[in-house]
C-alpha cells in the first residue's frame, strides 16, 4: 500500500503512519511545519531503515490553494498512491469558540469546508486511477448536537455526512471511504481535558483504524465502546438533552 | 467511654499531598509507582516545546516510586512527555542516538536490540522514558563497570524555568548539565537526549545464578562476580534471620558471544497483568516469607548457568504489569540506600538486621555493589553496597523510614530520591553533603524555584 497521511506528524496520525510503515507500507507525511515533518520522517526511517519511504511535503488545511500541489508531490514521492488518510483537524473548547467568533469561523472552515476540498482532490486522483482508499477522521461529536461540542460537533457532523455520501456514490467505482469516529483518545487534542471512561490510547486506536482500512469499513468508532455510547446518546429525547451537560 | 487519644506519632502532612487510605487513579489525581496519589493532572502532548512552556514539572511514565514526578500543588501544570517519542537521529557507525525525551526504554529495546544495540545502562524496568532515566540518573547491573546512565549522555536539549530553550553537555553549560543528571527534573524540562548506545554481540545474555547462604557470603560473592562479570545483582530474603540472614540468589551475566547465541532471537516475553488491587492484608509477613522461601528453593542446584533473553534478565518484574497493586489500596514505597564501602560488611549486615527488626520488609530485596560516584550532582550511587526493599505504606511508615535514615546517616550512606516519599528534609541534608552545591546551581538557573515537585517541597522547602 502507498499512503498519504495528512496530519501524520502527531497524535493519531503519527501512530497510524508508524503502524503502516511497520507492516511494510510506504507512507508520505503531509503537515504544516516542515521541521516537524522532517523529524517525523526521520523517526520512521530510523525505525525501519531498509524500507521504502515516501518522505514528506507541506500541506496546511487552512490553505486550500496548496492542496493540489501537496498531493502531486506526495504522488511523485510514492510513485502513485492508492490510499489517502486525513487525521488533521482543529479542536477548541466550546467556551473558547463562543468567546471568539473568528476562531469559530476558522475551525468550521478547516474541519468542514477545507477538509471536504482536500478530500475532493484526493477522490478525483484516486478515481482516476481506478479507485483506492480514503480514510478521514471525523468525530463522535458529529453524531448528535450536544452542548459541550456545539460548534466543533457541527463541523464534524457535516464532514460525516459528506463521507457517508461519498461512500454511497463511489463505492461501486472502487473507492473505499472510511469515516473514523474517535471518542476520547489521549492525544494533544484532548490534553488537559479530564478523560472519561473508555478513553483510548493512540497506539491501540491506530491499530483499530488500520484494521478498518484493510476491511474497507465505511464507519468505525474508536475505541469501539463509543459505538454503544453514541447509540444511546443518539436516542436520548430532546427534553433530556436540554437538561444534561453531555 | 471517653474520647480515645491516638498516641502514635502522626506522620507529618506535607503540602497538599495525602497518603494511605485510598489510592485510586482518577482523572484528577496523579500517583507514582508506589500508588499514593496527590491531586493534580498532567497535560499530554507530543510537542514538548509547546507543552513545557509555563509547566512546573515534566513527568514521563510515572515509574518513580515516590513523589518526584508529582505536582507540588494541585494547580501546577505538569507536562506529560510520553507522547513525545520520536527517534531523531541514529548513527550506526558510532552508536550516537538522539531521541525525544518521552520515548520509552521498551520502545528503544524493540527497535535496537534486534540490530545489536542496547542502552549503555538499563534500570530494572523498561517502562521508563529516556527523560526520566536522565532525571533519575538511573544505574543498572553494570554500575561497577560503566557507571550511571548520565555518564553516557552527550547532550541535552532543555527548556529552562525562564522559558528559554538551551542545549547543555559536558562542555556547554556543564553546571546545568551535571545538575540535570540525577536532578529529578528540577533544573529544566528535558526535551531531547543524545546518548551513545552500546554494541552488543547478540541479543542473548549468559546468566549465572548462584544460591548464597547468608549476607557475608553475599558480599564476598558480589565482589568476586564484579571482577569477572560486567553485570551483577542479587535478590536477598530480608525476612530470614540468624545464620540465614541475607540468603538469596546472586546473579551475574554478560551478553552472549555471537557464536554461542545461535541464529534464534529471544521471544517477546509473556506479560501478565495484576488486574485488581489486592486487599491490604494479602501481602503480610507470612505470605512474604512464603514467597521468598519459594523463590529461594525454586533453584535446586547451587549454581545454574543459562542463556536468557534480555527481558527476564533485566526486567523480571515487568512480566507482571501493575505488580504494585499487590500492596493494596494503602500503596507502597521503596527504600533504597547505599552503604559506603568504608562502612564495610558489618554495616550492611546491621542494615538487614534493622530491616528484619522493623518487620516491614516485603519480598525480593535487591542488593548490588556500586562503583565510584558519577558526576551527576545529586546522582545516587557511591562506591559501596546498595540495598533496595519495598515497604507497604502502613500507618507507621514514617517511623520506619526515619529509623532507616538515621542508620544510613550514621553509616555515611545516602538514599535514592527516585524511590523516596517519606524522608525528612533534615535527614536528607545530613546524608547529602553535595546538596549545597546542587542548590546553588539550581539558584542560578531557576532563582524563583518555578520548577518544583511534591518532593522538592518536602526536601528543599519550595513554597508557592
Amino acid at each position: 500500500m502507498k499512503a498519504v497521511v495528512l496530519g501524520g506528524t502527531s497524535g493519531m496520525g503519527r501512530e497510524v503512519a508508524r503502524q503502516l510503515v511497520e507492516r511494510g507500507d510506504a507512507v508520505c507525511l503531509l503537515g504544516r511545519d516542515v521541521e516537524e515533518l522532517a523529524r517525523s520522517a526521520a523517526d520512521l526511517e530510523i525505525h525501519h531503515p531498509r524500507r521504502e519511504h515516501g518522505g514528506y511535503a507541506t500541506c496546511d488545511l487552512e490553505h486550500p490553494e496548496g492542496f493540489a500541489t501537496a498531493l502531486d508531490r506526495a504522488d511523485a514521492a510514492l510513485g502513485g498512491f492508492d490510499t489517502v488518510i486525513v487525521t488533521a483537524a482543529m479542536f477548541a473548547s466550546q467556551a473558547a469558540l463562543e468567546a471568539d467568533v473568528e476562531l469559530a469561523r476558522r475551525l468550521v472552515t478547516v474541519n468542514f469546508a477545507n477538509t471536504v476540498v482536500f478530500c475532493e482532490h484526493a477522490r478525483a486522483l484516486l478515481l482516476a486511477r481506478g479507485g483506492g482508499r480514503l480514510v478521514v477522521f471525523s468525530s463522535v461529536a458529529g453524531d448528535r448536537g450536544r452542548k459541550p461540542v456545539a460548534i466543533y460537533g457541527a463541523s464534524k457532523a457535516g464532514l460525516s455526512a459528506y463521507l457517508e455520501a461519498l461512500d454511497h456514490k463511489f463505492h461501486a467505482a472502487g473507492l473505499a471511504v472510511t469515516c473514523v469516529k474517535p471518542g476520547f483518545v489521549r492525544t494533544e487534542i484532548t490534553a488537559g481535558l479530564p478523560p472519561p471512561p473508555f478513553a483510548g490510547e493512540p497506539r491501540r486506536v491506530a491499530a483499530q483504524v488500520v484494521r478498518a482500512l484493510d476491511r474497507r469499513s465505511p464507519v468505525v468508532y474508536v475505541p469501539r465502546a463509543w459505538a454503544l455510547v453514541m447509540l444511546v446518546i443518539r436516542w436520548l429525547p430532546r427534553f433530556v438533552m436540554r437538561r444534561i451537560e453531555l | 467511654m471517653g474520647h480515645v487519644v491516638d498516641t502514635r506519632e502522626a506522620a507529618p502532612q506535607i503540602g497538599p499531598t495525602r497518603y494511605g487510605g485510598e489510592a485510586m487513579s482518577s482523572p484528577n489525581t496523579l500517583e507514582g509507582w508506589g500508588r499514593i496519589s496527590v491531586p493534580g493532572r498532567e497535560v499530554l502532548s507530543s510537542d514538548l516545546e509547546k507543552l513545557t512552556r509555563g509547566a512546573r514539572l515534566s513527568r514521563g511514565l510515572g515509574r518513580s516510586y515516590g513523589d518526584s514526578s508529582l505536582p507540588a500543588f494541585a494547580d501546577d501544570k505538569i507536562a506529560g512527555t510520553r507522547l513525545a517519542d520520536r527517534i531523531l537521529g541514529f548513527d550506526p557507525d558510532t552508536g550516537v542516538l538522539r531521541v525525544e525525551a518521552g520515548i520509552s526504554l521498551a520502545e528503544l529495546n524493540r527497535v535496537f536490540l534486534p540490530r545489536g544495540w542496547f542502552v549503555p545502562v538499563s534500570p530494572g524496568t523498561k517502562y521508563v522514558t529516556v527523560g526520566g532515566m536522565v532525571a533519575s540518573d538511573v544505574h543498572g547491573k553494570n554500575h561497577h563497570r560503566d557507571g550511571c546512565f548520565g555518564a553516557h549522555v552527550r547532550q541535552l536539549r532543555m527548556r529552562l524555568a525562564s522559558d528559554d530553550l538551551v542545549s547543555c553537555s559536558p562542555t556547554e553549560a556543564p553546571d546545568l548539565f551535571y545538575a540535570t543528571i540525577g536532578g529529578m527534573g528540577l533544573l529544566g524540562h528535558i526535551l531531547q537526549v543524545e546518548l551513545t548506545m552500546r554494541r552488543i554481540a547478540s541479543p542473548w545474555v549468559l546468566m549465572e545464578s548462584e544460591r548464597v547462604a547468608n549476607i557475608d557470603e553475599f558480599l564476598v560473592g558480589l565482589d568476586r562476580a564484579a571482577a569477572g562479570s560486567p553485570m551483577t545483582m542479587g535478590w536477598i530474603d530480608c525476612l530470614s534471620r540468624g545464620r540465614q540472614l541475607g540468603r538469596g540468589l546472586l546473579m551475574a551475566g554478560d551478553w552472549a558471544p555471537a557464536e554461542q547465541a545461535g541464529a534464534t532471537r529471544p521471544r517477546a516475553p509473556i506479560e501478565l497483568s495484576l488486574p485488581i488491587v489486592l486487599p491490604n492484608w494479602a501481602l503480610n509477613p507470612w505470605s512474604a516469607r512464603a514467597f521468598n522461601a519459594l523463590i529461594f528453593r525454586t533453584q535446586l542446584r547451587r549454581r545454574v548457568v543459562r542463556r536468557v533473553g534480555p527481558d527476564p534478565f533485566f526486567y523480571p518484574l515487568d512480566a507482571i504489569l501493575h505488580w504494585n497493586r499487590a500492596y493494596g489500596s494503602r500503596g507502597m514505597t521503596q527504600y533504597q540506600c547505599v552503604i559506603p564501602r568504608a562502612a564495610g560488611a558489618p554495616a550492611v549486615r546491621e542494615l538487614l538486621e534493622l530491616l528484619a527488626e522493623l518487620g516491614c520488609a516485603s519480598p525480593l530485596c535487591v542488593i548490588k555493589d556500586c562503583g565510584p560516584q558519577g558526576k551527576g550532582m545529586l546522582s545516587f550511587p557511591m562506591e559501596g553496597t546498595s540495598v533496595a526493599v519495598d515497604i507497604a505504606a502502613s500507618p507507621d511508615i514514617q517511623r520506619v523510614i526515619d529509623r532507616l535514615n538515621e542508620f544510613v546517616i550514621a553509616a555515611g550512606g545516602r538514599i535514592y530520591l527516585t524511590k523516596d516519599r517519606f524522608t525528612r528534609a533534615e535527614h536528607f541534608r545530613a546524608m547529602e553533603p553535595r546538596l549545597e552545591g546542587f542548590l546553588a546551581v539550581r539558584e542560578k538557573w531557576d532563582p524563583d524555584h518555578r520548577l518544583r515537585s511534591a518532593q522538592s517541597v518536602r526536601l528543599f522547602g519550595d513554597r508557592p
